[in-house]
């Protein structure tokens, strides 16, 4: 216990735990929106297509700036979420062969490019491997600074615009009737999620990212009825794996912390799948029991009157 | 030599994923494909774990194991309530998490290498061959990746029939008494397959490249099932074949390239395909137009 004190005594795990937090948060807030709008897998799609742009963004700068990775991944989802909507929209291809066609096609470009790039002996490079699998422990003060205000801003404009957010999930076609600028604001949510990816990127990697975006806001969905709990709730299950996850992981044993962040959100999901009141399976479990028993009840009841009224 | 031996391998994953790919496109099930890819890591981790080799057909049999394990959770979710499309998140993230957590606590004292797995390394594939009797019969991976290939089109032709009826109009197959899930299962079976014996030359996540790029592209060709098939690996052949040699002029990653070219190669399609071409389709809608004008003019 003492030995886990001092770890978060430690200011270099009290910045990467802070920012791992507030990646979770963001990208729970984010996700449940994305979830409730059936676009889980969009982030899937958006983190396998920001590698390229990271590439890109560092070959033109030659420096791993998180600024100016989080342009070129941005650029490259918008092109990315242009590509599958252009796909759709105008072939029979379906949406999900299309989230698969521009997710490989993205990622391949991108692997080409890390390649070229490790390839070129550019000293620099050491490290841009990690944004495949991230790896919390090497971000520092700067990093962590950039993040938060990422965070907060993601938040914030979630929390401002939560009202019309919450209409274009649930009643696309209303909000369009009242004079929404829905077309807007689906790319705003679609934007909001690059970032978060991007933010995301360097703690737990491009692979894993996805599972921040849906793992927590899924397990919050299985708590409530309401969009406004349910959207807090997956921030706060997102901040804990943050939090867990790189506990775990800085605790000593070198296991990478992406991973762990997202088995802690895994675990979570398990515990809100079997637990929750009222959807979880347990509680459905014990509702059908207790309705048979009653209704078993009702029946005997029935009979023992039936008997009685025929004698 | 070794030229040889990986563009062979590279055309043995790309017609394998190339006809298992052409059904999940079929299905609306591209993405089943990409958590597949995904979720057999832990399974070949596993199975290395218990057998200490690398020998292909305990892989196999891992994760075919964990591909169908995949298929059923996301079921099972999608049946409590979970949208299918997260359920499909939850479940490939999780497993994919599980995998490289044991990767990385076991590849200290092995030699299986996370790039290796992820996005494979077919420039490897030369020097990994297999012996019979002092014999060099060539190497492991085109042994896998063939044995995979036959199994796929053995099963595929043995049940051509169902499996067509299953992808185009799966409730008349059940009217007929077809057990359309069994055949579910032996599809996501051999996409397990197929996956874990390409991942060692294209790796985890670009296997999913091949397993719908092509296929997709073959789409957009052609309306018969049995011409989407080959289309599908004439197209996963030569994009692997280019992709090689875009490899060695850019000096970069080969399995990369390979789904570069088969993304560009998506891209002339979907540009000017004859039949569903965006290009060719906006002419033809431009000339009716004008044709229409000029005949009312005319009247």
């Amino acid at each position: 216990m003492l030995e886990w004190m001092s770890l978060l005594k430690d200011p270099n795990v009290q910045w990467i735990v802070l920012g791992s937090m507030l990646l979770g948060l963001s990208s729970g807030v984010i996700g449940s929106f994305a979830y409730l709008r059936k676009q889980s897998l969009m982030g899937d799609a958006l983190s396998h297509a920001a590698l390229p742009g990271v590439c890109i963004a560092f070959m033109l700068s030659g420096t791993k700036s998180i600024l100016l990775f989080l342009i070129g991944a941005a650029a490259a989802g918008v092109v990315a979420t242009f590509g599958i909507g252009f796909i759709t929209r105008n072939t029979r291809i379906k949406q999900d062969s299309a989230l698969a066609i521009v997710l490989t096609v993205f990622f391949g470009l991108g692997i080409v490019l890390l390649t070229k790039i490790q390839h070129s002996g550019n000293g620099n490079q050491s490290g841009l491997d990690k944004f495949l699998f991230g790896q919390a422990a090497s971000m520092i003060r700067s990093d962590v600074i950039t993040m938060a205000i990422i965070s907060i801003v993601l938040v914030g404009i979630c929390t401002l615009l939560f009202k019309e957010f919450k209409l274009l999930s649930f009643d696309a076609g209303f909000a369009r009737g009242i004079g929404y600028p829905v077309a807007f604001m689906d790319q705003l949510i679609m934007f909001l999620m690059v970032v978060a990816v991007v933010v995301g990127i360097q703690a737990v990697g491009v692979v894993l990212m996805a599972a921040l975006l849906i793992t927590p806001a899924v397990s919050a969905r299985y708590w409530t009825e309401r969009l406004g709990v349910m959207v807090v709730l997956a921030g706060m299950f997102g901040a804990f794996s943050g939090f867990a996850g790189t506990f775990i992981s800085a605790s000593g044993n070198n296991l990478p912390t992406g991973p762990l962040t997202v088995l802690v959100a895994t675990a979570l999901f398990v515990i809100s799948v079997i637990g929750a009141p009222r959807r979880g399976v347990l509680s459905k479990w014990l509702l059908r029991v207790s309705v048979r028993s009653q209704v078993r009840r009702e029946q005997a009841v029935l009979q023992f009157r039936g008997e009685e009224q025929s004698q | 030599m070794s030229t040889f031996w990986i563009i062979l391998t590279g055309c043995l994953v790309a017609s394998a994923c190339g006809i298992v790919g052409c059904f999940l496109v079929l299905r609306k099930m591209a993405m089943v494909g990409d958590a597949i890819s995904h979720s057999v890591l832990p399974g070949i981790v596993i199975a290395f774990l218990i057998s200490g080799s690398r020998d292909s057909l305990f892989m196999l049999l891992g994760a075919a194991v964990i591909g169908l394990i995949t298929v059923f959770l996301i079921q099972l979710f999608h049946q409590s309530g979970v949208q299918s499309d997260a359920s499909i998140g939850v479940v490939f993230t999780a497993l994919f998490a599980v995998g490289v957590v044991l990767v990385s606590v076991y590849t200290r004292d092995i030699d299986l290498d996370l790039d290796c797995v992820l996005y494979g390394e077919i420039a490897y594939v030369p020097w990994n061959t297999l012996q019979i009797a002092g014999v060099d019969i060539g190497p492991k991976a085109v042994w896998g990746v063939g044995l995979a290939l036959l199994l796929c089109v053995g099963v595929i032709a043995v049940f051509y029939k169902q499996f067509k009826i299953c992808s185009f109009d799966p409730v008349m197959a059940a009217a007929v008494g077809i057990p359309v899930a069994l055949f579910h299962y032996l599809l996501m079976g051999l996409v397990s397959v197929s996956t874990v014996a390409s991942f060692e030359s294209v790796g985890a996540i670009l296997v999913v490249g091949m397993l719908v790029v092509p296929p997709a592209s073959a789409y957009l060709l052609t309306e018969k099932l049995s011409r989407m098939m080959v289309y599908s690996v004439i197209i996963g052949c030569s994009s692997s074949i280019s992709g090689y040699y875009v490899a060695r002029l850019l000096d970069a990653s080969i399995a990369g390239s390979m789904i570069s070219v088969a993304g560009g190669i998506f891209l002339v399609v979907l540009l000017f395909s004859p039949s569903h071409g965006v290009l060719l389709r906006k002419w033809k809608q431009k000339r009716q137009l004008q044709e229409q004008a000029s005949n009312a003019t005319i009247v």
